[in-house]
């Protein structure tokens, strides 16, 4: 049979959520019944993509509101990882963001350089009440 | 944020004492640099050894306490990586950046 894992969580737009939402991505990696790669490694970056994807729209799309709120969608199906984080703000044109300038490092600009790194398929695109970057992963 | 800061001669020491260094808290390890330099300190080392997770924000904090002690002629270096942290470094090739050592006293000994 196939391991069908989905985890749907809402939380406020607030930054103090973010290692809670790490954690359970963590905890997922250490779940997997059947990765073959190197666990912890997987923990950390599920943690990392989680957490920059959050951080990305509780700062900047959604503008740091408390009152709004941040929806995480995470779907194991057999081999591939799924995560969409929804947002209620306007939106950015996620291929127009520069790769980071290595020789003359500046303070921000690595959050969607990390998850395109780590990550297989990075879309971000408008839903009914703002947009939703998903990503997608390869589980081998 | 729990930070623990000591002055060593002309370097000062700071130790984050948190599991995480994320969205939520490098903002205060930011302000707290700021603070230091403002005060004339300009030669710091963090000492990362109990932080086992870092985001693009902890890593952007770091690169502004290196930025502002550079611009004033001092130094920000680093000790205590965790394996996973400074992988972070590695993928963000800001292990070509910064001075990194195992120790605290090797990097004490190198300013």
């Amino acid at each position: 049979m196939n391991e069908k894992i989905e985890v749907d969580i809402k939380v406020p737009n607030q930054t103090r959520y973010l290692g809670l939402i790490g954690k359970i991505g963590e905890d997922i990696a250490h779940t997997l019944k059947k990765y073959q790669g190197d666990r912890e490694e997987l923990a950390y970056h599920l943690n990392l993509v989680l957490t920059e994807a959050m951080a990305n729209a509780i700062c900047h799309a959604n503008e740091g509101d408390p009152q709004k709120e941040v929806h995480i969608s995470i779907c194991i199906l057999d081999r591939t990882l799924n995560i969409k984080v929804y947002d209620q703000g306007q939106g950015f044109d996620v291929n127009a963001l520069p790769t980071p300038n290595f020789k003359s490092p500046e303070e921000h600009g690595r959050g969607i350089y990390i998850i395109r790194a780590l990550m297989d398929r990075v879309t971000y695109q408008k839903h009914s009440h703002g947009h939703v970057l998903e990503m997608e992963k390869n589980l081998s | 944020m729990i930070l623990k800061i000591e002055e060593q001669g002309p370097v000062v020491l700071i130790e984050v004492k948190e599991e995480r260094l994320d969205a939520h808290n490098s903002g205060e390890l930011k302000t707290q640099m700021l603070n230091l330099f403002e005060e004339g300190k300009n030669n710091l080392i963090v000492n990362l050894h109990d932080v086992r997770f870092v985001d693009s924000s902890g890593l952007g904090a770091l690169v502004s306490g290196f930025k502002n002690a550079s611009a004033r002629n001092g130094n920000l270096k680093l000790c205590g990586l965790q394996p996973q942290v400074k992988s972070m470094f590695e993928l963000t090739r800001l292990h070509r950046v910064f001075e990194i050592f195992p120790e605290t006293d090797e990097a004490l000994a190198s300013f």
